[in-house]
């Protein structure tokens, strides 16, 4: 018994939607309420979930195809069982008509609308399904198993799914980052209360697992930082558009923890006498309009791609405890994402791309961090992160690096400071840059020429 | 600034804002059924009659209509009369005047007159007056522009909305609910007018908010008394006026305690307490964590026999449940 999963609408407003990931690939089993696809729409990457339990069939579509709704999009084998009654509506040939004119004309698209005719999976070949076209009377005595499955409930009706929450809980889980899911509730009906969230809250910072009750289990894969599909469960709207803030607080911890407990950092901090570099980005500016004046942010972004290229072994991957170099320099910009967490998405080809062109790409990056919309590849392609401090942080910075990457450049915040100019000392700007790098891939040797190249470029800023 | 308490019953202090509005102002007259020979059918005018006289104290004619029409002439006219009504039912007869002349001139008139009248009416049941004279109609007046509405329930409100009702351009229709004028407790020698606006919060509290006016406002209290008992800090906003409504006082109860029970007496349907639980929804919906809840009078007539009045109207236990409900400790 094989179905059509089409594009689902997501909004009244959606007519087509981006596959951007096939979380399940064919043959994978899935169970009613899991995740198989995410697809990017005007409001951001959204979880895709299925309506009943089957196997993953033939993809139709491939990753990054736009199709409308309604389109096919895979055939899922659906683990039906089949109704012993067949007293009504035999049919000859296999094929199955589904109830979908019951369903308002908007949600058939989202619901899977036809079964078609394909051998049936189930175990009762010689016994045809009946019609549904109408509601099959229980006989007295017995029920026959509704078809149920056949006919899902809409992604446009969250409450079948989604925990009972009160609406100041559901505020406090957005502002904590926190997931409704799993928790138990204890107000009215046994929804979830303030109190449910307030004390998961607390749990979590105290480490009880009871707290995080999806925390992925640790385990030598890292799952990918804020991934928009990064924990597949069901049935969650994600509570930042296109992200879900509480997925990505478990994913930080796992990565986190992962890298901790697996790369043997090492750390090495340098001074930079950030002077011409400050001149010449004050002149530059000076004479250009505020929307295309230049942050020193990028000018750090552009040393450390520059610098990079003659550094392989600081660019690209640890896999499985065997370095895989990236030809391509994609530097992660690490970025904060109001109420918490962050990404580091990947600015690609960062050492290709002239100043005013990363300026503007970093610019479209925040906004998208902000307002939903990150792709995939942008969280997943990253060889080396940037995380820079801004106007208003601390003097230095020591990262942690994300995995699989190997190493992650910190720069604190420029700040006035003594420094010595031909046996005088004279206030410069100064700014601290630091490198937490892999050792089991390079040594603090080669990072420490790492660092003074990246100082030696950033006092010739003419030739970023 | 501490003055000498008086112990005093409500009745006594809405009839010394009488007495004192009489002697402030000359314009100032009261009007109703029975209010001045036989002293008010609640006895709230005893003793005006013999002290202010007829032309001040008038006695009424059976005619709801005629004498609010005739308050709402003289309001016109510059005086400033106080209009006395038995009982809210009894009112609906006087309705035309109230919603089409009193609360309409000055818009019609384009600000050219006002009608400074104030309207007096009992409400509610527990008299056992059964469901003509028994009935909490606030809601119909709160529903009208161009009037105002206050329920005084404590004996400050009851000794000083009255002038502040004469002092206002416009009628303003001041309910008191009948189980309240045998109500006796401490009262400032000296009190005096009090702002007809803003609700007050009677209790504070943390977890939920009882909203309630008038007659509800001591079961609601009561309610309170018994769910701290258990261990629930309830905060009791006591509305004051019903319209215009403190919708402030309301929405940053509720940010505080994110939970809200109203106690009306009138009944559910249409009712004021659904009124706030609208705003409520409008303006603090994501500061709930759980539904807003009502406690109304049942909805029938209010019945004769004692132990059917007691079981329509709101109660305390009855309060107590509802809001046990809403904090899940049902």
């Amino acid at each position: 018994m094989i179905s059509l999963y089409r594009m689902p609408s997501l909004g009244a407003d959606m007519e087509a939607g981006t596959l951007i990931e096939w979380v399940l690939q064919p043959g994978q089993t899935f169970a009613k309420g899991d995740v198989i696809a995410v697809v990017e729409t005007q409001k951001g990457a959204i979880e895709v979930e299925v309506f009943h339990d089957g196997v993953m069939g033939r993809q139709l579509i491939e990753v990054g195809q736009t199709v409308p709704v309604g389109t096919p999009l895979a055939e899922l084998e659906a683990a039906m069982v089949t109704p012993p009654d067949q007293r009504t509506g035999v049919q000859s040939g296999g094929l199955t008509e589904v109830l979908s004119e019951s369903l308002p004309a908007d949600m058939t698209a989202s619901a899977i609308g036809v079964t078609e005719a394909a051998p049936p999976l189930a175990p009762s070949p010689q016994a045809p399904f009946p019609k549904l076209s109408t509601p099959v009377a229980p006989s007295s005595g017995e029920s026959p198993p509704r078809s149920a499955p056949l006919i899902p409930p809409s992604p446009s009706m969250p409450e079948a799914v989604d925990p009972r929450a009160s609406p100041a809980a559901r505020r406090l889980a957005q502002q904590r980052g926190l997931s409704l899911d799993g928790l138990v509730g204890t107000g009215p009906g046994g929804a979830i209360v303030l109190a449910d969230v307030r004390s998961a809250a607390v749990a979590l910072a105290s480490g009880t697992p009871q707290a995080a009750p999806r925390a992925p289990a640790p385990s030598p894969t890292v799952p990918p930082l804020a991934t928009p599909a990064a924990s597949a469960t069901a049935g969650r709207r994600p509570a930042h558009p296109g992200l879900d803030l509480a997925a990505m607080r478990q994913a930080i911890a796992a990565a986190m923890a992962h890298a901790k407990r697996e790369i043997p950092h090492y750390y090495l901090s340098q001074d930079v006498d950030l002077t011409p570099a400050s001149d010449w980005l004050a002149q530059r500016n000076a004479e250009l309009p505020p929307e295309r004046r230049l942050l020193m942010g990028v000018l750090f972004i552009k040393a450390v791609a520059l610098t990079l290229k003659g550094f392989p072994e600081l660019n690209g991957f640890d896999r499985e405890g065997r370095f895989e170099p990236s030809a391509a320099i994609h530097v992660g910009c690490a970025t904060a994402i109001r109420g918490g967490g962050l990404v580091a998405p990947a600015i690609h080809d960062t050492d290709h791309l002239d100043l005013d062109t990363l300026m503007a790409k970093l610019r479209d990056l925040v906004a998208r961090v902000r307002s939903g919309g990150l792709r995939a590849s942008e969280l997943a392609d990253p060889t080396i992160t940037v995380s820079s401090l801004g106007e208003r942080g601390v003097d230095r910075l020591y990262g942690i690096i994300y995995p699989p990457q190997v190493a992650i450049v910190g720069f604190g915040t420029p700040r006035p400071a003594p420094w010595v100019l031909e046996d005088r000392v004279v206030p410069r700007q100064v700014v601290t840059v630091t490198l937490a790098a892999d050792h089991r891939h390079s040594d603090g040797h080669r990072g420490a020429l790492f660092l003074a190249q990246v100082a030696q470029r950033l006092h010739e800023p003419e030739n970023l | 600034m501490s003055s000498a308490m008086i112990e005093t019953t409500y009745r006594e202090a809405v009839r010394e804002a009488i007495r004192d509005a009489l002697r402030r102002d000359p314009r100032v007259f009261l009007m109703g059924e029975d209010v001045g020979r036989y002293g008010g059918c609640y006895a709230v005018t005893k003793g005006l009659w013999d002290e202010f006289g007829p032309e001040r104290i008038r006695d009424a004619p059976l005619s709801e209509s005629g004498f609010t029409g005739a308050g709402i002439g003289a309001a016109l006219g510059g005086m400033r009369p106080i209009v006395e009504i038995m009982t809210v039912n009894f009112s609906l007869l006087a309705l035309d005047q109230i919603v089409n002349n009193a609360a309409t001139l000055r818009h019609m008139s384009g600000g050219q007159v006002s009608v400074p009248l104030v309207i007096r009416m009992a409400t509610g049941a527990g008299k056992q007056l059964a469901a003509q004279h028994s009935h909490s109609l606030e809601n119909w007046y709160v529903a009208i522009p161009g009037i105002k509405v206050v329920a005084p329930a404590t004996l400050e409100d009851a000794r000083g909305m009255l002038w502040s009702a004469l002092e206002d351009p416009d009628p303003v229709v001041i309910f008191e609910h009948v189980m309240l004028y045998n109500r006796s407790g401490p009262l400032a020698a000296d009190a005096g007018p009090v702002p007809l606006a803003g609700a007050a919060i009677r209790r504070p509290g943390s977890d939920i908010s009882l909203i309630s006016y008038g007659g509800s406002l001591y079961k609601t209290l009561d309610a309170a008394e018994a769910l701290a008992r258990e261990g629930i800090e309830a905060e009791v906003i006591d509305l004051r006026s019903l319209r215009p409504l403190d919708d402030a006082t309301l929405m940053a109860s509720v940010a505080r305690t994110h939970r809200a029970l109203i106690v009306d007496e009138g009944w559910r349907t249409g009712s004021l307490a659904g009124e706030i639980s609208a705003r409520i929804m409008e303006q603090a919906f994501w500061d709930l964590d759980a539904p807003v809840g009502r406690v109304c009078t049942a909805e029938v007539p209010i019945p004769y026999p004692k132990h059917l009045e007691d079981a329509a109207l709101p109660q305390v236990p009855t309060i107590v449940a509802a809001a046990r409900a809403i904090l899940g400790r049902e």
